[in-house]
């Protein structure tokens, strides 16, 4: 691959307190690329998920999105915080699909999509609702534009969470196990959906438990334990054949 | 049960009949309940027939123009106090939520303080907060004044009254806005910082409306103490209800029926705006709830007009 990555993390590390979560994290996301991250629960995956659109701080390391460095700038060698607003500018080109969903309860799926792009980006209420249907169309929702949260199943609110990140135009979209919260009927639906999305050419980042997923969307797949890559490569020779022990004692109990 | 009906083909199989049996009895329950009636009647028949009371005199001053005019204010002070309250507890709330160590130390020691002496001393203080200060003036810290006033001037009884009430208010108010904005969930936020929204817009748009379930049924609570509460101010001679009927029986020795018309006037106005309250709580248990309550009147048809109704 020649093209220069969309996320690149080298040496990252993060503590929580005296807890060290993350102990020095290498690798590159290639543009369009979508790059699986599997793990026990504690591995650090979520929490390296999080770094990327600096919802958590690194303490150590390097980490950077399509060139530019996440949080901070660097001016003749030393690191500068970047302001808040700096960082929402950041962030609003980076998507982010929760466990939880997290859809704002007190709006429609449609104040749901349109709220980031009339707020953020200050888009005309007209055009921001038209491209807000049209989001809502791609995930095959467009017929629940007015129903609130509680009115939606979880397949069906986990869509419109997709469809609200879609809308801000991002060019990396992360996925913190987007179907776990999801009773196992609806997880296809969702799946669906990010099926649809890495053929269309996004980049995705995607911690998951549905090693199907993985072996038949992923470009890449990372094994994480305890803080560090343990194992990463093709998805289907990762799983198919594990090199490291600790990867084939994860997948065997996962199987 | 009789061997000479016809078993019937067509018809679903039979329910057995609905029981019948000797309710429990709860000799206790009629012994208390007529101890307290017996202690109602005696309560009511001294209302009506000890002429200490002078109903007349009460009915007269009920609607008396001055007394109507105590209301009023009692009415206005509330409002003011109120909205004062929620402005500086939303204020507050936010500061308390401030990363800066300086300003939600700021709020802590606000809330400490007002919280920590009497409302009754509070109110008495900016009273007679004028004839210590010479001169109230807005300009420059340390510098020229732009604006210079007469604090005797400026602090009348009435801005004593609604300093004293509004200020402290502010500080309950705020320790009830921050329960709400606490409840609502940490994703929240986060979903809204991973779109892009500051974190200003993020508590406008995102939080606070959330937040509002919360703190809705705590504010009626306040208001209708806030209502109560007024009548503190009468120690300064601001002519809320209390002081009004103070005035009037000072002169007319009948301290006990003017007390009673300051009573009922307290009890109608607690009374509308607990009915008002209990509606707002019904109206913000959407969401929340699938089925709501029955009202005290759908309670009181389905009790009047049976089960059926």
């Amino acid at each position: 691959m020649t093209a220069p990555p969309m996320v690149k993390a080298e040496g990252v590390h993060k503590r929580f307190g005296r807890l060290e979560v993350l102990k020095g994290i290498d690798l590159e996301v290639a543009p369009q690329e979508v790059f699986c991250l599997i793990g026990p629960s504690g591995s650090g995956k979520s929490t390296f998920l999080r770094c990327i659109n600096h919802l958590e701080k690194i303490n150590s390391g390097r980490l950077s999105v399509d060139g530019r460095l996440v949080g901070y700038t660097e001016k003749n060698g030393r690191l500068q915080e970047m302001p808040e607003r700096q960082v929402a500018q950041q962030r609003r080109e980076i998507g982010m699909v929760f466990q939880r969903f997290n859809l704002f309860p007190h709006m429609t799926a449609m104040e749901n999509v349109c709220e980031a792009p009339i707020r953020v980006k200050r888009e005309a209420r007209d055009g921001a609702r038209a491209r807000a249907r049209e989001m809502l169309d791609r995930v095959g929702l467009a017929d629940k534009a007015d129903n609130y949260p509680s009115q939606l199943s979880g397949g069906q609110q986990q869509r419109v969470a997709i469809a609200r990140a879609l809308a801000m135009e991002p060019k990396l979209m992360l996925f913190d196990e987007p179907t776990s919260a999801l009773d196992p009927e609806l997880v296809g639906e969702v799946l669906d959906v990010m099926r649809q999305l890495a053929r269309d050419g996004m980049t995705m980042i995607v911690v998951t438990h549905e090693l199907g997923f993985a072996r038949e969307v992923g470009d890449r797949l990372v094994f994480m334990a305890d803080g560090v890559v343990v194992e990463s490569g093709d998805p289907r020779e990762v799983l198919s054949n594990p090199q490291q022990q600790r990867t084939q004692a994860f997948l065997s109990k996962v199987f | 049960m009789s061997a000479t009906t016809e078993p019937d083909v067509d018809q679903p199989p039979r329910r057995p009949a609905d029981i019948e049996a000797m309710p429990v009895r709860h000799p206790w329950r009629w012994v208390s309940a007529g101890v307290i009636l017996v202690l109602v009647a005696m309560f009511v028949h001294w209302l009506v027939t000890d002429t200490a009371l002078h109903w007349d005199v009460v009915w007269k001053y009920f609607w008396d123009p001055a007394v109507r005019r105590g209301v009023v204010m009692t009415i206005k002070l509330t409002i003011i106090a109120m909205v004062m309250g929620i402005a500086i507890g939303v204020a507050l709330a936010i500061m308390r939520l401030s990363l800066n160590p300086i300003v939600s130390g700021a709020a802590w020691v606000y809330i400490w303080f007002f919280r920590g002496t009497p409302l009754l001393v509070q109110i008495l203080f900016w009273f007679s907060l004028p004839s210590v200060l010479r001169q109230v003036s807005f300009g420059v810290p340390f510098g020229p004044s732009w604006f210079a006033s007469d604090p005797k001037t400026l602090i009348t009884q009435f801005t004593a009254a609604v300093l004293g009430l509004g200020l402290n208010e502010g500080a309950y108010m705020s320790e009830i806005i921050r329960a709400g904005l606490i409840s609502v969930d940490e994703g929240q936020t986060e979903a809204a910082s991973a779109l892009g929204l500051s974190r200003m817009q993020t508590l406008r748009r995102i939080v606070l409306p959330q937040a509002m379930r919360v703190v809705i049924p705590p504010t009626g609570n306040e208001t209708i103490s806030m209502l109560k509460t007024t009548s503190l101010v009468s120690v300064i001679g601001v002519f809320e209800l209390l002081y009004t009927v103070q005035v009037i029986y000072g002169r007319t020795y009948q301290t006990i029926p003017l007390l009673l018309v300051a009573v009922l006037w307290y009890l109608l106005m607690t009374s509308v705006l607990m009915v008002g309250q209990y509606y707002l709580e019904r109206h913000f248990a959407k969401g929340s709830t699938r089925a709501l309550p029955p009202t005290p009147i759908q309670k009181l048809r389905v009790r009047l007009l049976g089960a059926a109704a």
